[in-house]
């Protein structure tokens, strides 16, 4: 069964996934050299679109990707059908549990998967939001920073997916884009500011760089 | 595949050739000017191979007909249009409108690929306009109405309309044979408008003084235009004779014209990427920027220049 999930998933991204996202938005990748070669690590990256998650993934070697897991709620992607499918079979999520027991036992799973050393991506958003427009980073990801104060938490950027598939709709449509991967951060090396606050000055220093525009307020 | 070979008219070989020649004399002088570490070497070396990846495409196009040069300009008219889409401010209710403006991009190369003249020249002013004003009306948001519809449509334009009109070169029918064919004319205007960007720029380097349009594009000078135009001149009416039906003295006037009209839209663009406060509409192309930056001075020499071949030599 895990080798059925791992080929599916690997064919998925090398068939669809990549070409897809290469043709129809030139996903352009800034700071490829910052994204972790081996776990255990951390990426943390603003969401906007299902497919910011396909996105960061696609920049992966196919042998390692299942050791790089999204980290998703559980409430809305383990439940059955096609994109409960999808993000078990082909993302291999981290399923977190967002129902309000504190955020020890939400990040359990996360601590775990680090542990295994897996890549862990995080949106630390917690939601897609408005289309390309950030939310505050929340404070989970600091409290499981420091408990793993030496391995790299890295910033990512992505701009452009929330237009080709924003929050409520179904329509892809092409739009250019971009993932800006940012220098590694570790508690360890770090002022004694929240990682949270940390990953998001490095993202918003990243979105201060780009190009492209985001919508216009209707 | 014999049959397409022996269908190739050697003037178009020949001026391919020359293409080619010069391509490999540019990189080999580039390759050893940044060797010697010109502060600029690595910049010209990204240039010069971008060159191979926009020369080499057309090329095999070309050679492969009207239908094969019909779907490479699609997909540049494709790209060329989201790096647009992707710069230019657009609102969220604009999703479905811009679906169909990238509709329009099959249908009118379908047009080309058919031949079918009178569809080709009408679809989008006509059809596509009209269709993306009613989805846009069907949104329902009054609030950068206008906006959206008159962004749309003119990057339509620039992007799949204007552009539509290289790759309907290969399909003009003529009074009398071309000396190499419509990949002839389409060698000719690129080969006449991409020399006069590159002359332009060298002439402005060397001699310019006075700027021509310092609000829009500072570099450019009236001393490069006058040169750009010049070379342009001369290059056309040298390849006349080879690849159109022009007599020296008329290539020299065409060549006048494409120069003045490579430079329209070399500023068109420029000014809309100062509008919008970037430098670059793009980073697909490295050492040149995006699609648009590469393509600007097409978008208005490439209808003009069919019109002007089809009115005076057209069947």
């Amino acid at each position: 069964m895990d080798r059925f999930r791992r080929i599916t998933a690997i064919l998925f991204f090398a068939v669809i996934a990549r070409p897809v996202l290469l043709l129809a938005t030139g996903l352009r990748v800034l700071g490829r050299e910052n994204l972790p070669v081996a776990g255990p690590a951390v990426i943390a990256a603003n969401h906007n679109s299902h497919l910011d998650v396909v996105a960061l993934l696609s920049l992966f070697p196919l042998g390692m990707l299942h050791r790089v897991r999204p980290v998703a709620a559980a409430d809305h992607f383990l439940k059955p059908g096609p994109i409960g499918w999808m993000a078990r079979t082909l993302l291999n999520i981290v399923p977190i549990d967002r129902s309000g027991k504190g955020a020890e036992a939400a990040i359990a799973p996360v601590r775990a998967a680090l542990d295994r050393g897996d890549i862990v991506v995080i949106f630390p958003e917690g939601t897609r939001g408005a289309p390309e427009v950030m939310s505050r980073f929340r404070h989970g990801i600091s409290l499981l920073a420091r408990s793993y104060p030496d391995i790299p938490f890295v910033p990512a950027y992505l701009h452009g997916l929330g237009k080709s598939l924003p929050r409520g709709e179904w329509r892809f449509v092409p739009f250019a884009s971009e993932a800006h991967i940012g220098a590694a951060l570790r508690v360890s090396d770090g002022d004694g500011a929240q990682m949270a606050e940390r990953l998001q000055n490095a993202v918003e220093r990243m979105a201060g760089e780009a190009r492209l525009s985001g919508f216009v307020a209707d | 595949m014999s049959d397409l070979v022996a269908s190739w008219p050697a003037p178009l070989l020949y001026c391919l050739g020359a293409v080619w020649l010069a391509l490999v004399v540019a990189t080999v002088a580039v390759t050893i000017i940044a060797r010697r570490g010109a502060s600029n070497g690595a910049e010209l070396v990204a240039r010069t191979r971008t060159w191979w990846w926009i020369v080499a495409p057309v090329s095999i196009a070309m050679l492969l007909g009207a239908t094969a040069t019909a779907i490479l300009f699609a997909v540049v008219s494709f790209l060329a249009l989201r790096e647009y889409l992707s710069i230019i401010p657009v609102r969220q209710v604009d999703r479905t409108a811009i679906l169909l403006a990238y509709l329009a991009i099959p249908l009118q190369y379908w047009f080309v690929h058919d031949d079918w003249y009178g569809m080709f020249v009408i679809f989008i002013p006509v059809y596509a306009a009209a269709a993306i004003a009613f989805r846009l009306v069907l949104a329902g948001e009054v609030k950068g109405f206008i906006r959206s519809a008159g962004t749309l449509q003119w990057g339509l334009f620039l992007t799949v309309y204007n552009l539509s009109h290289v790759a309907f070169l290969m399909q003009l029918d003529m009074a009398a044979p071309l000396p190499a064919g419509g990949a002839g004319l389409l060698l000719f205007l690129l080969v006449v408008v991409q020399i006069n960007d590159v002359a332009q720029y060298v002439w402005g380097k060397l001699f310019g003084r006075r700027p021509i349009a310092p609000h829009v594009s500072p570099k450019k000078t009236v001393e490069g235009f006058a040169g750009g135009v010049m070379t342009s001149m001369a290059v056309a009416a040298l390849l006349s004779p080879w690849l159109t039906p022009f007599g020296p003295l008329e290539a020299a006037a065409v060549g006048a014209g494409l120069a003045f009209l490579g430079f329209v839209g070399d500023v068109t663009v420029s000014a809309v990427k100062r509008d919008l406060g970037i430098k670059d509409a793009g980073a697909i192309l490295p050492g040149h920027g995006g699609i648009l930056d590469r393509l600007d001075s097409l978008v208005f020499a490439a209808p003009i220049f069919l019109h002007y071949v089809r009115y005076y030599y057209g069947a």
